[in-house]
């Protein structure tokens, strides 16, 4: 009863939303360039379906690289910048700068770097974008540690391999998973985003923007409800492990 | 058996301790005897938590000797010579209680098969083997308590040393803990340097209370407790020590010089004060 | 204060050591990279690809076009980066404000946060910046009582929505983070809504709100800079840095020049959110 409860009113929204838009396109004559009608982009989606998984697929590949990528760099980088001083104080304000500067547009400069033929740009791209909030998350995790646990350990005269890996580490998985999940919807933001900038045309981003140069306005939102549907997938597969790896803990 | 009356669990001679301007410790002069409770009590401040850390070589002294076991602090420390329960239990949540008790056997190397059975004997005195299993989280303030000293007592340590250990536990907890700590210390023959605020407390359990006072700590009394002892002497002869110590202990609670002890400790503190 | 210097100093030596890095890999990987299996693993390294970060600086001060009189580079970039500022900090004022306001109305009225939640929480892991192009369509083409829709425009809108998400939650979430026992005496004192909502709710929400603000700053400078370029405004720094890739004749370090440009943008947007945090310090509780 209780999760009918929660459900129904997003549900509603959700329907009222759509026939409202259709109503409104419809009535009102909104052209399309401004909004085509949700008949209009579901039949484009229906037209275009095997376009759509192939290029997807593209731009789902390339984010899962660079998440999985970007996601054990930024652990490592953390693991180190816990263990160094020297390298915490070097590695912070580089990743905290990048956190506030737009990294898609690197795209251009590693398409330079690495030719206009591979792959590997966009998913350098992605790699760094996920980087980021990883490390900081893993980083906070690590810092974290109860001050008795840090007693105890002393008292049990542990070396500080033993403390990472008895109190250090466990303890900081939860956060290293919360940076996982806020990190794998940004990939495939930044994987389709990057296409903007030139390089390979053959993902999601690169999709959308031909199609609207064509006037094609219909099939390109049919590729952004691909991104939409992309980026979900990716969100709840963070969500799940992050509650898989959580599950048993307190 | 691991602990012994004649041998002398803890000397500690014209210890100071500052820290910065601030003198926490003077002159302290102590002697924890083999197998002996002493509890230290006084008002905030007055360095009783500072004296067990010293011990416990999580600090170290400004001036004096301290030893544990007749060797230097952190000889003692790294040769695990004592077991240490803080105010909070501190488990690790991610771990099971017999994961949590093996713990301090882990780090010093022991293999696996030896750590489960340890902790399996641990556990069974604490009276938790039914929770071998579970994860901390899921159990009670006391049982999680309980969990602490079994893990404090797996390296079958000489020496106990426990910092306000049932300070955040309910009156009634509290009480029914007391007990079972007087069973488990007399099962093992620890020594016990117990740190606490509760008067009752301190004079139910200890065989010495001494009294400190603050600005600079420094030790003002030392009045005699009165533990029971009849308990750990039937241990082992197939007689349910938890039920003599318990109701041993019950009986303390009621007797004249239970009562003495009390007024004792109170009136050294308000001299201190003074 | 010698933490402070040692911070600063240690952040100075970081990027010297990154700019290191880049000379010392042009200076010992082959110029044409390294190819494995036909995919380069490592970067050209030749003049074109990496250009030597003087070069760069260089290039900042050399003239834009072959003409006497024309502007420099830097100039050129500076007065980009300053256009795109501006639309983004536009988009982030809009944004925060349809934000914020969207987050009292899901304070004020159980069922429309119940409703709109789950959309306005998918909507910040979906790639909606992707119907950027789309809103390109706009310019020119609609007129808003006289007032031609104007490409600029469609930038700022695009960093607003983007700036506007991050708002909504973190705002939600800090009017509603007040303890139970703390609206329970503002409810005992007989407090309007209002009151608490003054008093209580939006004092208790400025410790969520400024982690929210930063991360929308950066969201919209992001979506300035991407809009820029599929709708092919003119005068910012995302442009900029298409036009100066895309242009054969240029010295490809002027591409990074511009991306420079955008990196600094970047940091002047956060440090402008960094202002509002040090004005709102005495709401900044224990709450991170």
């Amino acid at each position: 009863m209780t999760s009918l409860l929660r459900v129904w009113p997003p549900i509603a929204l959700g329907v009222l939303g759509l026939v409202l838009w259709e109503l409104v396109v419809r009535l009102a004559g909104v052209p399309a360039f401004l909004l085509p009608a949700p008949s209009a982009i579901g039949a484009a989606i229906g037209q275009q379906f095997p376009v759509l998984l192939s290029t997807a697929g593209v731009t789902g590949a390339n984010s899962l690289v660079g998440l999985v990528a970007g996601f054990l760099l930024g652990v490592v980088l953390a693991l180190l910048a816990a263990w160094s001083r020297l390298l915490r104080e070097l590695t912070t304000p580089v990743v905290l700068a990048a956190s506030a500067v737009p990294i898609v547009a690197l795209a251009p400069v590693f398409t330079t770097m690495f030719g206009s033929t591979t792959e590997l740009p966009r998913r350098l791209v992605v790699t760094i974008v996920v980087l980021v909030p990883v490390f900081v998350s893993t980083a906070r995790g690590l810092r974290q540690v109860a001050p008795v646990h840090d007693e105890l350990m002393t008292a049990l005269a542990a070396s500080p391999w033993q403390r990472a890996r008895f109190v250090r580490l466990p303890g900081a998985v939860p956060h290293i998973m919360t940076g996982l999940r806020l990190a794998a919807p940004a990939a495939v933001i930044a994987a389709v985003v990057a296409e903007y900038f030139g390089g390979l045309q053959n993902g999601l981003g690169s999709r959308v923007s031909s199609a609207a140069a064509n006037t094609a306005y219909a099939r390109a939102w049919a590729f952004v409800a691909a991104s939409i549907v992309l980026g979900l997938l990716f969100h709840l597969a963070g969500l799940l492990a992050e509650r898989l790896v959580s599950r048993g803990r307190t | 058996m691991t602990g012994g009356a004649g041998t002398t669990a803890v000397r500690l001679s014209g210890l100071d301790k500052a820290f910065g301007p601030v003198e926490a410790l003077s002159g302290i002069d102590l002697e924890v005897a083999g197998g002996e409770f002493v509890s230290l009590i006084g008002p905030s401040g007055c360095g009783k938590s500072t004296l067990l850390r010293v011990v416990a070589d999580l600090e170290k002294p400004t001036a004096g000797t301290v030893e544990v076991g007749g060797k230097t602090a952190e000889r003692a420390r790294l040769d695990q010579d004592y077991g240490i329960a803080f105010q909070q239990a501190g488990l690790l949540e991610w771990r099971t209680v017999a994961e949590n008790v093996e713990l301090p056997l882990q780090v010093h190397g022991v293999a696996r098969a030896e750590r489960r059975k340890r902790a399996g004997e641990l556990l069974e005195l604490v009276g938790l083997a039914d929770f071998a299993g579970s994860r901390p989280g899921q159990l009670s303030g006391g049982m999680q308590q309980r969990v602490a000293i079994a893990r404090a007592l797996a390296p079958s340590p000489k020496l106990l040393l426990m910092d306000e250990p049932f300070g955040a536990l309910d009156e009634m907890t509290r009480e029914r803990m007391q007990a079972e700590l007087l069973r488990i210390i007399g099962e093992t023959g620890a020594a016990v340097l117990f740190v606490t605020h509760s008067i009752p407390e301190a004079a139910v359990l200890s065989d010495r209370v001494v009294v400190m006072s603050a600005r600079p700590g420094r030790i003002t009394d030392v009045i005699d407790g009165c533990r029971p002892r009849g308990g750990a002497a039937l241990a082992g002869q197939g007689v349910d020590g938890a039920e003599v110590v318990a109701d041993e202990v019950d009986d303390v609670r009621e007797s004249t010089a239970f009562f003495a002890s009390i007024t004792a400790v109170r009136e050294a503190l308000r001299k201190g004060h003074g | 204060m010698g933490g402070r210097w040692r911070t600063a100093s240690m952040a100075v030596a970081a990027f010297v050591l990154l700019v290191l890095a880049w000379e010392l890999a042009k200076l010992v990987l082959p110029a044409d990279g390294v190819s494995l299996g036909g995919t380069r693993v490592l970067p050209r390294t030749d003049d074109a690809a990496m250009p030597h970060v003087w070069t760069v600086i260089a290039q900042l001060g050399r003239p834009e076009v072959a003409v006497p009189g024309a502007r420099p580079v830097g100039l050129a970039v500076a007065a980009a980066a300053l256009f795109t500022l501006g639309l983004a900090l536009g988009g982030l004022l809009l944004g925060a404000v349809l934000g914020a306001v969207l987050a009292l109305v899901m304070l004020r009225f159980a069922l429309v946060e119940r409703a709109t939640l789950p959309y306005v929480v998918a909507s910040q892991t979906v790639p909606l910046i992707a119907i950027a192009p789309l809103v390109v369509g706009w310019g020119g083409r609609i007129a808003i009582g006289g007032w031609v829709w104007q490409p600029w425009a469609s930038v700022m809108v695009i960093s607003s929505y983007l700036a506007f998400f991050p708002v909504a939650v973190g705002m939600l979430r800090g009017l509603s983070s007040p303890a139970k026992a703390d609206v329970e005496l503002f409810h005992a004192m007989a407090a309007s809504w209002w009151t608490t909502l003054r008093r209580l709710r939006l004092p208790a929400s400025v410790p969520h709100l400024l982690p929210a603000l930063r991360l929308a700053a950066a969201a919209a400078v992001v979506g300035a800079i991407v809009a820029e370029i599929s709708t092919g405004t003119r005068g910012g720094i995302g442009r900029l840095i298409i036009e100066y890739a895309q242009s054969a004749t240029g010295d490809p370090s002027r591409m990074y020049a511009a991306i420079l440009g955008a990196a600094v943008l970047g940091l002047v947007a956060a440090g402008a959110v960094g202002l509002l945090d040090v004005g709102l310090r005495r709401y900044r509780g224990s709450v991170r």
